[in-house]
């Protein structure tokens, strides 16, 4: 390490420190979603991705429109493509859910495929609307670049975005489970199905919300991930296999352990990543997954659940 | 077999009587273009007036973002080929395959175009994985393939001309340039992990060490799709390379620059040099992430020349004013210019007459400037450094000689 003074390397490992955190806000939010879907329905979504890049796109449109139409509010159309982000995922995942869904409940391995194939539906519809080619929004200016708070230390500022994004929406989802009346019908309809019928919850209501919300949350993390990635067709399945790793590692059914597996991957794949190259981190960090999982296969965290 | 041969014989003897009645009235027109039978020997679909070719890419799939633009290309050079009357006087149709970012689709694939279709000639592929695919067919069918992407070398088949560069002709002559103007020591090589960018920092590396008297002082792979670089940057922060030599690919590669430039590693702080960004790639990392960072490439749609800009008027005159001409999509657009003009020569669509012909060819008139096949049946060809502005354009900083293919190069594998 010639050339690198006591300070500097404190500056790397403060960026180092930080990265890890970013990693795990990034890995939260896309997994955030499908922890609702797969955690409370049990539902494999294998177009979970499909729903980022529907909010990868409505920022690209916005950003679009906003530079043709509106360029005084091209500043501040983010906040808008988050916010219409959520809602447009959340419609398609409630006529996906009506449609599709409701039908194959009771048919696990089914839904998996229909799901499947409903990922390859939705890219090539984008593709034939969006053309093959990535297409990138225009960020506005205070998400580029980054903030220096001392001469070698740059904290990327699309990575602090997400985090405040990932904390605000955490927060949200937590407090709508915890704290609301609908909240508690869904943690009823997926602790006893039956029960929650019986004293008068429409589960068939509750599960179209739910896939819903969970679709919603997907799109927000879509477009947050537009500051960090690309958009294109295929871009939502980027992130797929990581998503369900972080939930089924966490444990399925346990928000907590969405939060805890999500933190424990990002700061194992950061930290391999900095010490020994990327390939391997990879695959040191799935092994050791594996075999935690061997040993619990319930994952980090469980609820009991009366099946 | 029998009522087969009955069939062949009455089409025969059907010909024979056109023939004669033909010769007989003396039709100008029969003369202008060659007999049918004489320019093709071996079963290929041409009548008298079409020649059937095969163009087979993925239009469909995760490699449609980077094969569109050779399916546009080729199939501009084929209009405007038509346009000028063909092919010996015959009008070039296209049978268009998807090969759906499917290997094993795009050998079957092949295999229809060369059996059942009898094309006479292939415009396609853009993986190396779908051109391994599809080789062994084209070589047991003795079929004809242009395949236009820059690749990583180590082959060399009678069946294919490759239009793109091999590696060295990308890899030398840009390295070179960047320790020469940048007085650059020591090297950081980041790539995807697969063979492409693997045998290029091979070769690079034995180029930096060998030759440069430099230093490698990195070199690292990540998954196709891996999309958090953070860790990789601050490990470089800690390094300080005098250059990160970059062969991203993908969305991984939107990412990666996107992350580059939110670490604070801007042109100003950072000489990167890349081999894997065009003019559609930038598409989607967007111009503002790439201010000021080179590439190395045979052509860059900004190119001052005659040829080039009536190319790209062509090309957005089809496909629209917004419409990007990447390395690639120029290569494939050579593709039928080369084919005609080898067909051309020879006087016969025939498979070996026209791989006979072709060595050796010069073509003038491409956007590239000028170009010229070798009998290993590459292009001798220019490298380029263009330095990438806001609006997703590159200008050409920096032209070499013409430059030898050498898909075998000696002392560096």
């Amino acid at each position: 390490m010639e050339g690198v003074g006591v300070g500097e390397f404190g500056s790397i490992l403060l960026m180092q420190g930080f990265n890890g955190l970013s990693v795990f806000s990034v890995l939260v939010l896309m997994a955030l979603g499908l922890a609702i879907i797969f955690g409370q329905m049990g539902v494999i979504n294998m177009a979970h991705g499909e729903f980022l890049t529907i909010g990868a796109y409505t920022t690209f449109v916005l950003s679009h429109l906003t530079t043709t139409y509106l360029p005084s509010a091209q500043p501040y159309y983010f906040l808008v493509a988050i916010i219409v982000a959520f809602v447009l995922g959340g419609l398609v995942g409630y006529a996906v859910e009506y449609l599709l869904i409701r039908h194959l409940y009771k048919r696990p391995l089914d839904s998996l495929l229909a799901t499947w194939g409903l990922s390859l539906v939705m890219q090539q519809m984008f593709r034939s609307t969006f053309g093959a080619k990535e297409v990138s929004a225009t960020l506005p200016d205070w998400l580029l670049g980054s903030w220096q708070p001392s001469g070698t230390v740059d904290i990327p500022l699309n990575g602090l975005f997400v985090m405040v994004i990932t904390l605000l929406l955490t927060c949200l989802v937590a407090l709508f489970m915890y704290r609301s009346r609908s909240g508690l019908r869904m943690r009823a309809t997926t602790q006893n199905r039956v029960m929650a019928g019986a004293v008068g919850i429409n589960t068939a209501q509750v599960d179209r919300m739910t896939f819903a919300l969970g679709c919603g949350i997907a799109g927000v993390a879509g477009a947050a991930f537009t500051t960090i990635g690309s958009t294109g067709p295929t871009s939502g399945s980027l992130y797929i296999v990581d998503a369900f790793l972080t939930v089924v590692f966490g444990g399925a059914q346990s928000l907590l352990g969405t939060l805890a597996s999500a933190f424990s991957i990002a700061q194992a794949n950061s930290t391999l990543e900095f010490f020994i190259t990327g390939s391997s981190a990879k695959v040191i960090t799935l092994l050791a997954i594996i075999v935690i999982l061997m040993i619990r296969p319930q994952g980090l965290f469980s609820s009991k659940v009366r099946k | 077999m029998s009522s087969n041969f009955n069939k062949d014989r009455r089409t025969l003897s059907a010909g024979l009587i056109a023939f004669a009645v033909a010769a007989a009235i003396g039709t100008p027109s029969f003369a202008a273009a060659p007999a049918t039978k004489t320019i093709n020997t071996t079963g290929l679909k041409i009548t008298d007036t079409e020649v059937y070719v095969g163009q087979l890419h993925s239009a469909t799939g995760t490699m449609a973002i980077s094969e569109t633009g050779s399916i546009q290309a080729e199939q501009l050079a084929i209009e405007q080929i038509n346009k000028a009357g063909g092919i010996l006087g015959r009008q070039i149709r296209i049978i268009q395959e998807d090969g759906a970012s499917d290997w094993p689709t795009f050998a079957e694939k092949a295999r229809k175009l060369l059996v059942n279709d009898k094309v006479a000639a292939v415009f396609g592929c853009w993986t190396s994985a779908s051109r391994k695919a599809v080789l062994p067919v084209f070589e047991k069918e003795n079929g004809l393939l242009y395949y236009p992407t820059f690749y990583e070398g180590l082959e060399q088949s009678k069946n294919v001309f490759y239009t793109g560069q091999e590696a060295t002709q990308q890899i030398i002559a840009g390295l070179d340039w960047i320790a020469k103007t940048k007085g650059a020591k020591s090297f950081y090589l980041v790539g995807s992990d697969y063979i492409w960018p693997r045998t290029s920092n091979k070769i690079a590396r034995k180029h930096i060490e060998n030759v440069l008297k430099g230093k490698v002082v990195g070199e690292e792979y990540y998954p196709l799709g891996h999309t958090q670089f953070g860790s990789l940057i601050n490990k470089i922060k800690l390094k300080k390379p005098d250059v990160i030599y970059s062969i991203v690919v993908g969305g991984s590669n939107v990412a990666w620059w996107k992350q580059l430039k939110a670490a604070g590693l801007t042109a100003e702080k950072q000489t990167i040099l890349t081999i894997s960004v065009t003019e559609d790639e930038v598409l989607g990392i967007g111009g503002e992430n790439m201010v000021g960072h080179y590439s190395a490439m045979k052509y860059f749609q900004s190119l001052d020349n005659p040829n080039n800009k009536a190319f790209v008027a062509a090309f957005k005159a089809k496909y629209g004013k917004d419409a990007v001409i990447g390395d690639v999509t120029q290569a494939a657009y050579l593709g039928p210019w080369l084919w005609k003009m080898a067909v051309e020569k020879a006087g016969s669509f025939d498979v070996d007459k026209v791989v006979a012909a072709s060595p050796e060819l010069e073509f003038k008139a491409a956007p590239e400037g000028y170009v010229k096949i070798h009998p290993n049946h590459h292009l001798w060809s220019k490298l380029r450094i263009g330095q990438w502005d806001k609006s997703g354009q590159a200008k050409v900083l920096y032209e070499s000689g013409l430059i030898v293919p050498d898909p075998f190069p000696k002392g560096y594998q």
